[in-house]
């Protein structure tokens, strides 16, 4: 017998609330849009009509050349993709052990080593700034893209997230690749990262999404030009636009600094929700 | 606290069957939990541990001309107490905490609510919440630097067509804090929406649909089974929102540098300038103490709420 269907025709939003709410989405994005318009527009000099959003279908590229010229963009994006996989590498490696250790075995003081791990969560090397510059001075790694990494080579969260991601792997394939005499070696490398792809790639998606946005670190470590980071660099526009008010400048910076995320968020959003959901904190 | 998570979590997958365990265990090598950990430990060491003792120890140093240490005690919070900059930091910090975080969460939960059924308008509308959250801190600064430009900036330009006259936001201490909330508000609350909709996701429908036969209004049911089922998950944001108010800089020092008059100033700033600009390392140690309490208490009291919440899946 089939149950009778309970299930309430939905009611559609009305006109009025879809009006309202495209309504807040459209000045919510404002910023954004005006800095896809601003970036590729000529504006004479003096002119009040900066804010302007309506596009005049003239589309320039005065700006991005003016910000190519007056930036070292070369150099900012090395260092910065530099700064974000070689953190993310070196990441992977010691996240996946210390998850597997957490996940799989059994050892004396466990617990207290975990919490001890979980410290680090909330403790992110900003509010450390002060210690954290004396320690990469002593270690002379000051000024030095190596030095602007190594506090991040570690991360509590992502160990957290292996463990977790280990923990729904059925132990019964270990065993069966042990019975089939694989070494701990292989079965670490040709079963268990396999299997914790997901994991590995959600916490990937968040720590380059956060470590290319990352600022006040770098700012802090690093001294001379070549070492710049992107977003470091960009700060040096809005000075000088400030003065010379030319803000088609700062719109095309800030889209060159921020345009490769925009784009591969839009591209894999599904993948990038799914990993800040699954992450919860960077 | 630890207890529970070792039974839960630890050991119970391990009772469940003690011979396969042991079959196991005889190829993992000798030591390899501590080659494992071995790494990362290392490196929590140096840039965790041994940063956290340090402020701690420099906190608590007195320190002679050139440097020097010539004995401990409480001299550098002494100092830190008598600075009024710092208690101004701290009460902006306060108010920033609640102005930010309120609002974020209302409008992530309000925004969640709405959208979450999934239509391709809805879809599109969460994709224009979401994006400032990818975008870094700092170009939202760069952004803001020109949306609160007075006059011409994009905020006054569109209010004077409504005849509302030009504000200077930033550089007028009454509105520069309001204003750098604003811009959290904007970067965070899509981010938080996020986590809401998942949560909203694992409401069961059929409890809407009983209550909407029992003739419940919308009103009634978002407050008697939407809300009270979100807790958890608002718990959890509510936490993450909150270390994003101690952690989060990059937009005050582009934009105001914490002024004007300190009215920006908030506790990371403080610390950032008593190191950076005036080389006062014992006061910026102390206030980094103050902190790293203030954010280790945070943790340690919701150690469970996070642990919940980190293996959200959608």
């Amino acid at each position: 017998m089939r149950l009778p269907n309970l299930t309430l025709p939905r009611r559609p939003l009305s006109m009025v609330a879809i009006a309202l709410l495209c309504g807040f989405a459209l000045i919510w994005s404002t910023p954004l849009l005006w800095m896809l318009v601003a970036s590729v527009r000529h504006i004479p000099y003096g002119s009040t009509e900066a804010a302007s959003l309506v596009p005049d279908f003239k589309a320039t590229g005065e700006h991005f050349a003016d910000a190519f010229a007056q930036g070292d963009f070369a150099r900012w994006y090395l260092n910065t993709l530099i700064v974000t996989l070689g953190i993310l590498m070196v990441q992977l490696v010691t996240i996946t052990l210390a998850g597997y250790a957490f996940a799989r075995m059994e050892f004396r003081g466990k617990n207290l080593l975990f919490y001890a791990f979980l410290l680090q969560l909330t403790l992110a090397p900003p509010i450390l700034i002060v210690p954290n510059t004396l320690m990469i001075v002593r270690l002379g790694l000051y000024d030095s893209l190596p030095g602007i990494m190594a506090p991040y080579f570690a991360s509590a969260f992502g160990v957290f997230l292996m463990r977790q991601t280990f923990k729904t792997i059925p132990r019964d394939f270990e065993e069966a690749a042990i019975l089939d005499g694989a070494s701990f070696t292989q079965m670490i490398r040709l079963l268990l990262v396999p299997l914790a792809r997901p994991g590995l790639i959600a916490f990937s998606i968040v720590s380059l999404t956060s470590h290319w946005n990352e600022f006040l670190w770098p700012l802090m470590v690093t001294d001379s030009p070549d070492k710049m980071v992107l977003t470091v660099g960009l700060t040096s526009f809005v000075r000088s636009a400030e003065q010379a008010a030319d803000w088609g400048l700062v719109a095309a910076a800030t889209l060159l600094v921020a345009g490769p995320l925009l784009i591969a968020f839009a591209l894999f959003q599904r993948q990038f929700v799914n990993s800040f959901l699954f992450t919860g904190i960077k | 606290m630890a207890q529970a998570l070792t039974e839960s979590t630890i050991l119970a997958p391990r009772l469940e069957r003690p011979a396969e365990t042991r079959r196991a265990q005889a190829v993992v090598p000798k030591r390899a939990a501590f080659w494992l950990l071995a790494p990362s430990f290392f490196l929590l060491f140096l840039f965790t541990y041994v940063p956290i003792l340090e402020a701690l120890m420099q906190a608590v140093s007195l320190e002679g001309f050139g440097g020097k240490r010539i004995g401990y005690g409480l001299g550098n919070f002494h100092r830190l107490f008598a600075d009024t900059a710092f208690w101004t930091a701290l009460s902006n910090n306060f108010v920033y905490g609640l102005g930010t975080v309120a609002p974020s969460l209302v409008l992530a939960v309000v925004l969640g609510v709405v959208l979450q059924e999934a239509t391709r308008l809805n879809a599109m509308l969460r994709t224009v919440i979401v994006f400032p959250v990818v975008l870094p801190l700092v170009a939202v600064a760069t952004l803001f630097a020109f949306v609160l430009m007075p006059g011409v900036g994009l905020l006054d330009y569109h209010l004077a067509k409504l005849g509302i006259a030009a504000t200077n936001w930033l550089g007028n201490p009454d509105t520069a804090l309001y204003a750098i909330i604003g811009l959290s508000i904007w970067k965070n609350a899509g981010y938080y929406m996020l986590f809401v909709l998942a949560g909203l996701q694992a409401i069961a429908p059929e409890l809407h649909e009983a209550a909407k036969l029992d003739g419940a209004s919308a009103a009634t049911r978002f407050f008697r089974i939407t809300l009270p089922l979100l807790k958890p998950t608002l718990a959890f944001v509510l936490v993450i929102a909150m270390i994003n108010v101690v952690t989060q800089i990059d937009h005050v020092i582009v934009l105001t540098g914490g002024g004007p008059s300190d009215s920006t100033n908030i506790l990371l700033n403080y610390i950032f300038q008593a190191a950076h600009q005036q080389g006062d390392t014992g006061r910026a140690a102390a206030a980094t103490v103050i902190s790293v309490a203030a954010l280790l208490s945070l943790s340690v009291a919701s150690l469970k709420t996070l642990e919940r919440g980190m293996h959200y899946e959608s």
